[in-house]
C-alpha cells in the first residue's frame, strides 16, 4: 500500500499515526490503585489516549515510577517548523589544515574555558585537547589552530584578558552544569562583559555544553553553539569557514 | 576461582617505587604547614561559626595571624597564650578576634607550660569525641551486621540540604549503603568552608558542619527503619581538605573522599599545599576511623582508558603510600577505578574485567572503589542503563569493595529519585544474579586478559621507577599524570604555606601521630 506523504505528522510505534509514546515519571502517591488511577488522568489531561500504565514502581516513602505508553492526540506540520543549524560544510582534519591554509594562510588562535563555577572540563577537553574524542582529535592536533585551553573555573575577566593579550580569532566556552540555569547567567555575563570592553566584534564566540543548541546561543548573543554529539571537526570546520568567509567580505 | 598471575617481582618494584616517591616529601610534612592546617587545628579546639557577613571565625583568626607574620608559630599556641591571658574559651578568644578587639600577637605571653597545658586538655576533649563517634560507628556495624560488597554507593545533589536529606533516606529504603552528598562546583577552589544549612548550590550542595549534621541524622532515622547501618560520604579535597576531614570526624562521617594528587592534577591546586594538606587530613581520617577514597577515575575521564590504564595503577600505589605515612590502614583505602573504556571497542568488556581484577589483586585488602561509565554515558539513557549493568558484572565478578553506581541519566541531570531507583534496582539485579559466578571461573594466564593485566602493570611499573627517578614534582611539570602539567610553584593556593618556626604547635598531630603509632 503506498501513502500519500503528508507532512502532518505523529508519532510511529508500529502503526501509521497511531501516536504511541513511552512514558516514565513519579508520582508523590503510594503504589496502589489510587496511584494508578492518578497516573492513568494525569496523561489522560495531558491529552493521551489509549493510556497503557504498564510498570508501577514502589520507590518507597510514598513515591511511586510509572511507566505507560499512550497514544498521544497531538500532530505536528514539520513544513511549518524552522530550526536554526550550523550550516557549514563539516571537513576532517586534514581537510581543514588545507582550508586554512588556502583560505586565510595563517594558524587561527582559539582560546577555550570552562567559565566561572563550572569545574567540568570533559565538553571542553573533547573539542580541544590533543586526544580529542571518539577517534576526533582535537583541535591542538590541527596544524593551523592555535588552540589555548586554560581549563576550568576561569572567570570571564580573566578569559577576556586572555583574549585582550592573544590575537585570538575565536572563544570557545563550554558550560557542563546546567542547575538552575546558571550556564544561561555564566554565558550572558561573558558576552556582556565582551560587549562592554569592545572585544566582541571581530572575535568568533562559540558556546557548547550538553544543554546548548545553536538556537539558544544565538539568543544568548553568541556566533554558533554545539550540543552534544558535536565533534571537533564540527567546531573546526565552522570557525575557519566562517573566518574565511569573513575575511573575502572583509575585503 | 577469578586470579590473574603477576609478575611479584614486578609488584614489589613497583610498591618500592611509589614508598619512594612519598618518602622524598618527609621535609615537607616536618617543616611546613598551611593556612588550612591551622583552621582545623582551631576547629579541633572547638572553634566555630561565623560573623554575620558570613565569614567563618577561624578564617578571621588566622588571617589577624597571618596579616602580623606571627603563623610561623601555629594558632594553637597564640589561642592559648590570649585564652589564660583573658581567662576566656578559644571560642570566645575568635570571636574577640573577629570583632577586631585584639590582635592575638600583641598579648602579652603567659607561662609555656600553661599554655601547652591549656592546649592539652582541649585537644583531648576534642579527640575523646572524635574517638566517640569511631566507636559509635563500629557499634553500628556490629549491630547491624557488615557493609555488603560491593557496597552500593549513590550520590544526591540537589542544592538543599533538606531536599538531599528526603532523597537520601529514600535511596536507602531502596537499598543504597553509601550516601554522598556531592559538593557545589565551585567549592574546591574556595579557602573557607562555609558556615550553616545551606539551601541552594550548584551541581551539588555545600560541604558545611551543619549540612553534615543534618544528613546524619537524617541517615540514623533511616538505618534504624532499614536495620543497615547507612554510611555517609563527603569531600576532603580543594583549599579546605583538613577542615573538612576534621568536620566529618566530629559529625560520624563514615567515608571521605581523600586523594594525596587530585586537587594538584584536576583543580590547578598547588603541589606544596596539596601534599601538605593531604597528609594532615588523612591523619584525621586514620584517627576517626574514616574510610578514604581516592580519585583515579579522573584519569581516565581525561584521558584514553585504554592507553592510559597504567596512570591509574600508578596513582593508587602512590596514593597507598601517602595514605601509610598518614597512618591509614589497608582496609580503610578505597583506592579508584573505573570503568570508562569506549563502549564501540571490540573486547572493551575483556580491558575492563583486566583492569579491575588488577587492582583487586594489588590491593586485596582494600574497600576499593569502582567508578561507573560516565565519558561515553550519552543522552540515550536506555544505553546507559546497559552499559552501568555490564559495570555492575565486573564489580560482582570481581569483588569490588564500593560500586558507585552509574545512573542512565548521568549525561543529562543531577539524578532524579527514579533514576536512582532504576540504578539500584539494576545492581541489585546483578549482583544477586551472578553472586557466586567469580567462584566457578578462572582466568587463563596466558589468555587476553592476564596479558592484558600483566602488561598493565609492567607499565605502570616502569613509571613509577622514572617518577621516582626524576621526583614527583618533575613529573608533574612535564604533565606526566592525565597529560595536565603542573609546576611546583604554580597553582592556587601556595601563598597559604608557610615555614614552621621554632616553638610551632600542633597538639592534634602528636598525638593523633602517637595514638597511630607513626
Amino acid at each position: 500500500m503506498t501513502r500519500v506523504k503528508s507532512s502532518v505528522i505523529k508519532p510511529y510505534g508500529d502503526t501509521h499515526n497511531d501516536g504511541k509514546m513511552q512514558l516514565s515519571f513519579t508520582l508523590p502517591v503510594r503504589p496502589d490503585e489510587l496511584g494508578k488511577e492518578a497516573a492513568r488522568q494525569l496523561l489522560a489531561k495531558m491529552g493521551f489516549d489509549d493510556i497503557d500504565i504498564c510498570g508501577v514502581r514502589d520507590m518507597s516513602g510514598g513515591f511511586t515510577h510509572f511507566i505507560a505508553y499512550a497514544g498521544t492526540t497531538a500532530s505536528i506540520d514539520i513544513s511549518k517548523i524552522s530550526v536554526k543549524t550550523v550550516d557549514t560544510k563539516v571537513m576532517s582534519l586534514e581537510e581543514t589544515d588545507e582550508y586554512i591554509l588556502t583560505y586565510i594562510g595563517r594558524p587561527i588562535t582559539v582560546v577555550g574555558a570552562c567559565i566561572e563555577s563550572d569545574a567540568h572540563t570533559v565538553g571542553i577537553d573533547a573539542i580541544m585537547n590533543m586526544k580529542g574524542y571518539n577517534h576526533r582529535y582535537g583541535l591542538e592536533r590541527y596544524k593551523y589552530f592555535n588552540a589555548i585551553n586554560l581549563g576550568a573555573q576561569v572567570t570571564c575577566e580573566d578569559l577576556l584578558q586572555r583574549v585582550r593579550n592573544e590575537q585570538v580569532d575565536a572563544v570557545l566556552v563550554s558550560q557542563i552544569v546546567t542547575q538552575k540555569n546558571i550556564h544561561i547567567k555564566n554565558l550572558t555575563r561573558l558576552i556582556e562583559l565582551a560587549e562592554a570592553e569592545g572585544l566582541r566584534d571581530g572575535i568568533l564566540f562559540v558556546c557548547g555544553g550538553p544543554r546548548i543548541s545553536h538556537e539558544l546561543a544565538i539568543e544568548l548573543g553568541y556566533d554558533a553553539g554545539f550540543g552534544t554529539g558535536s565533534y571537533a571537526t564540527d567546531v573546526a570546520s565552522y570557525i575557519a569557514i566562517t573566518l574565511a568567509e569573513r575575511m573575502i567580505k572583509a575585503r | 576461582m577469578l586470579k590473574l598471575k603477576l609478575r611479584l617481582d614486578l609488584i614489589n618494584r613497583a610498591r618500592t617505587a611509589a614508598q619512594e616517591i612519598a618518602s622524598s616529601f618527609d621535609w615537607l610534612f616536618a617543616e611546613y604547614s598551611s593556612v588550612t592546617i591551622e583552621r582545623t587545628i582551631l576547629r579541633l579546639l572547638g572553634i566555630d561559626g561565623a560573623t554575620k557577613d558570613r565569614k567563618p571565625l577561624p578564617n578571621l583568626v588566622i588571617n589577624d595571624l597571618k596579616s602580623h607574620s606571627a603563623l610561623g608559630k601555629g594558632a594553637a599556641w597564640w589561642v592559648a597564650n590570649a585564652a589564660i591571658a583573658y581567662d576566656k574559651t578559644p571560642q570566645q578568644i575568635a570571636e574577640i578576634v573577629a570583632h577586631g578587639d585584639i590582635q592575638l600577637s600583641k598579648v602579652k605571653s603567659q607561662s609555656p607550660d600553661k599554655i601547652r597545658k591549656l592546649l592539652d586538655t582541649c585537644s583531648d576533649k576534642s579527640l575523646s569525641h572524635i574517638k566517640k563517634q569511631k566507636q559509635y560507628r563500629e557499634k553500628q556495624f556490629r549491630k547491624y551486621g557488615d557493609r555488603r560488597q560491593p557496597a552500593i554507593y549513590v550520590i544526591v545533589a540537589t542544592g538543599n540540604i533538606y531536599e538531599d536529606a528526603v532523597q537520601a533516606q529514600a535511596a536507602a529504603r531502596q537499598g543504597a549503603d553509601i550516601i554522598a552528598v556531592i559538593r557545589s562546583t565551585a567549592q574546591s577552589l574556595l579557602d573557607y568552608v562555609p558556615y550553616g544549612a545551606t539551601t541552594e548550590g550548584f551541581g551539588g550542595t555545600f560541604a558545611t558542619q551543619e549540612n553534615f549534621r543534618i544528613m546524619r541524622k537524617a541517615l540514623d532515622e533511616v538505618s534504624s527503619e532499614v536495620n543497615r547501618y547507612i554510611s555517609l560520604t563527603n569531600y576532603a579535597s580543594g583549599l579546605c581538605m583538613p577542615e573538612i576531614a576534621a568536620m566529618g570526624a566530629i559529625e560520624r562521617l563514615d567515608l571521605m573522599l581523600n586523594d594525596a594528587m587530585y586537587g594538584i592534577l584536576f583543580r590547578d591546586i598547588n603541589p606544596r599545599r596539596t601534599l601538605l594538606d593531604q597528609y594532615f587530613s588523612r591523619m584525621i581520617n586514620a584517627y576517626a576511623g574514616i574510610e578514604i577514597q581516592t580519585g583515579e577515575d579522573n584519569y581516565l575521564t581525561t584521558s584514553d582508558a585504554v592507553e592510559k590504564a597504567y596512570t591509574v595503577t600508578a596513582s593508587q600505589l602512590i596514593n597507598e603510600q601517602f595514605a601509610l605515612k598518614s597512618g591509614i590502614k589497608p582496609d580503610k583505602m578505597g583506592l579508584g577505578h573505573a570503568f570508562e573504556i569506549n563502549p564501540e571497542m571490540e573486547n572493551g568488556f575483556l580491558y575492563e574485567l583486566a583492569h579491575a581484577l588488577l587492582t583487586k589483586e594489588l590491593f586485596p585488602d582494600s574497600p576499593v572503589k569502582y567508578m561507573p561509565p560516565t565519558k561515553f554515558a550519552s543522552g540515550n539513557i536506555f544505553k546507559t542503563h546497559l552499559m552501568d549493568a555490564m559495570f555492575n558484572f565486573v564489580g560482582q565478578l570481581t569483588g569490588q569493595g564500593v560500586q558507585l553506581l552509574g545512573m542512565m541519566t548521568e549525561a543529562i541531570h543531577t539524578p532524579h529519585l527514579a533514576d536512582r531507583s532504576l540504578a539500584i534496582e539494576n545492581a541489585c539485579y546483578v549482583f544477586n544474579n551472578i553472586r557466586d559466578l567469580g567462584a566457578e571461573l578462572s582466568i587463563d594466564p596466558k589468555g587476553f586478559i592476564n596479558t592484558r593485566a600483566a602488561h598493565v602493570l609492567e607499565e605502570a611499573t616502569l613509571f613509577l621507577e622514572k617518577v621516582a627517578e626524576e621526583g614527583l614534582f618533575t613529573a608533574m611539570e612535564r604533565g606526566e599524570f592525565a597529560d595536565i602539567k603542573r609546576p611546583e610553584f604554580g597553582g592556587k593556593g601556595l601563598d597559604g604555606v608557610f615555614r614552621k618556626e621554632q616553638g610551632y604547635l600542633n597538639p592534634f598531630l602528636d598525638k593523633m601521630k602517637a595514638s597511630l603509632k607513626i
